[in-house]
């Protein structure tokens, strides 16, 4: 019997539709740089690009050049580097641990990183955007491992994946983490900042794209493509993990290494975009979810859809935060909050259903 | 291939699931493993497949210890089919079944044409080619159960364990999975609850309590003495008319 009739399962598009990546992230891009308060028309962005890239030296008002290259670009940039980072936690997390509610935001992973990012500039062990990810790298890790431990003894392991209960546990330890870190970063605030040094935190917790500058992008967008190349090269274990960590090993996969490897990468991934914007939610839930519907759970096609959309994602809502409210920019955390929330309530009654 | 295991014992939150088990399959033999609920059958299969590490003992791979073997090369020789492995992803069936590729695969070695023909093969040994665009879970359990053993048997194994995998299959698809196992020139060891499906192993071995307390032909092994003190149960046995195979009766509970 030929066995290759009925592959194709429904909604999934084909790999030819890989080439649509590069224009699709490039007109995001764009318009990222051109929509906000004065608009600025693509023609200029070009021009201005080709300038700063190659001195091509095009007349450009200056006024227009420094919001492009100076405010908007790099802070467009930033954006796709942070979606992309955040949703690719997402993918591995939910992978690893068998439970689609898993995310770097939801499990407290973040909160623990802005924790670790205050506690590391209020000590002042020097402001730089790397000693800045280091301490919220440590903040994620120390958040990770408390959390799975809750969950783990709040009696559904991370391995087997019991469905509703597992996903209750993971969240349930996520509040308690999250609350938990949330409270050290706000006695960390209380005891030591000064008034200006506080009000700049709580502005940057809520999840903040204003004054990122080169440096920044310079440190996320390679964090991101690390992070995307990471988990191209483990797409196959990934996959493995389809029926647990038990099923992954039967299929050759060194359990521990490679959930080490991976969630470690993502954990530093996520510390250096908290260092940068603050703690973004719903991102690593929301993308993966819509991708898996699109282009299927091979984590072949899943990771570089999933890189793609949250980077696109991350820029529109950045766009939004800055034309939602006339004359004012809203935190980006509050726009991806009002768009995840709903899409959480979503999978939440969708994962019931399916039990 | 040869495997062999030598005075395993398995200790979990103080309760000793295995015993000082010791047991060796030959090369293309069928070994059966019988046993009441809960006597170690699945915890034995588990330390056989690489999956826990014996606290105690040591499994051998032809005569290679266990432990010294990469992960990647335990799949490579040996396949395990669980009990009621489930899923909440959108997986299709010849996804599952091509996962029995991945000890063969690495990140700069893909998905080959090879591996298609094998992915092929194993859905139709199962009888679930015509399936092979099905989602998860959509599936009955019976039919869950046949494409675990598909993906099995796309690991193209030479040591074959399987945990009661005719448990969720009707009539005809237990005995063309047990037809189809006795068929491969593996090395198979079957935990079965059928004790008349145990009786068509070359031999099998009771375990009780963590123990293996009996192994051996199944003519042998299975008396009516060790019904009655291993299962609790009053049984006979009845001749076969047809081909004077022995039939397990059960008569009642102890």
């Amino acid at each position: 019997m030929n066995s290759s009739i009925a592959l194709s399962p429904p909604v999934r598009l084909p790999w030819h539709w890989a080439w649509l990546a590069p224009p699709i992230l490039f007109v995001a891009i764009m318009a990222g740089t051109a929509i906000g308060e004065t608009s600025i028309p693509v023609e200029t962005i070009l021009k201005v690009l080709a300038n700063q890239l190659w001195g091509a030296g095009y007349a450009v008002d200056r006024i227009d050049a420094g919001i492009v290259w100076n405010y908007r670009l790099s802070r467009t940039l930033l954006a796709a580097g942070c979606g992309a980072g955040l949703a690719l936690a997402g993918v591995v997390l939910q992978a690893l641990l068998r439970n689609p509610l898993a995310d770097p935001f939801l499990m407290g992973i973040s909160a623990g990183a802005s924790t670790g990012a205050v506690a590391v500039t209020i000590a002042g062990l020097g402001a730089g955007t790397l000693t800045l990810s280091l301490g919220a790298f440590a903040g994620a890790g120390l958040a990770f491992g408390l959390v799975v431990l809750l969950a783990h003894a709040a009696g559904s392991g991370t391995g087997g994946g019991r469905g509703a209960q597992a996903a209750g546990a993971i969240i349930l330890a996520g509040i308690a983490g999250s609350q938990l870190f949330n409270a050290l970063t706000a006695f960390i605030i209380a005891r030591s900042a000064s008034a200006e040094q506080a009000r700049g935190i709580m502005f940057w917790l809520m999840g903040n794209l204003s004054g990122v500058r080169w440096d920044d992008v310079f440190l996320g967008l390679p964090a991101a493509l690390g992070g995307l190349l990471v988990c191209l090269w483990y797409r196959q274990a990934l996959d493995a993990f389809t029926f647990g960590a038990d099923g992954a090993a039967a299929l050759g996969i060194a359990v521990n290494r490679v959930r080490g490897v991976l969630i470690g990468a993502m954990a530093l991934v996520t510390a250096v975009m908290v260092s940068m914007v603050g703690a973004i939610g719903f991102v690593g839930l929301v993308i993966p979810h819509a991708m898996r519907f699109l282009v299927g759970s091979r984590h072949t096609r899943l990771v570089p859809a999933s890189a793609l959309a949250g980077a696109v994602f991350l820029i529109g809502a950045d766009v939004l935060s800055r034309i939602l409210v006339p004359g004012q920019v809203l935190p980006i955390g509050v726009v991806t909050a009002l768009i995840g929330a709903p899409a959480f309530a979503m999978i939440l009654v969708r994962g019931t259903r399916a039990q | 291939m040869k495997l062999t295991a030598e005075g395993i014992d398995w200790t979990i939150q103080g309760h000793r699931l295995l015993n000082d088990v010791s047991l060796t399959v030959a090369p293309g033999e069928t070994f059966g493993l019988i046993g009441p609920n809960g006597s170690g059958k699945s915890t034995l299969l588990r330390v056989l497949a690489g999956l826990r590490r014996p606290k105690r003992g040591r499994v051998l791979v032809d005569e290679r210890p266990m432990r010294q073997m990469r992960q990647r090369d335990i799949a490579r020789a040996i396949a395990f089919v669980e009990q009621q492995a489930e899923t909440l992803d959108r997986v299709v069936v010849h996804q599952v079944v091509a996962l029995g590729r991945t000890p063969f695969l690495s990140p700069l070695r893909p998905w080959s044409d090879e591996d298609d023909a094998i992915v092929g093969q194993a859905l139709d040994d199962v009888d679930m080619g015509h399936l092979a665009g099905r989602l998860w879970h959509t599936l009955s359990g019976g039919e869950r159960q046949r494409v675990h053993i598909a993906r099995a048997l796309a690991q193209r194994p030479r040591i074959l364990l399987l945990d009661e995998p005719t448990n969720h299959l009707d009539i005809r698809h237990q005995l063309s999975i047990l037809q189809l196992v006795g068929r491969l020139p593996v090395t198979v060891v079957i935990a079965l609850h059928d004790l008349n499906q145990a009786m068509a192993c070359d031999r099998i071995g009771v375990m009780e309590a963590g123990r293996l307390v009996d192994s051996g032909p199944p003519e042998r092994v299975l008396t009516v003495e060790r019904l009655r003190r291993t299962f609790g149960v009053q049984a006979d046995f009845l001749d076969d008319p047809m081909d004077h195979g022995r039939i397990l009766r059960f008569r009642h509970a102890l």
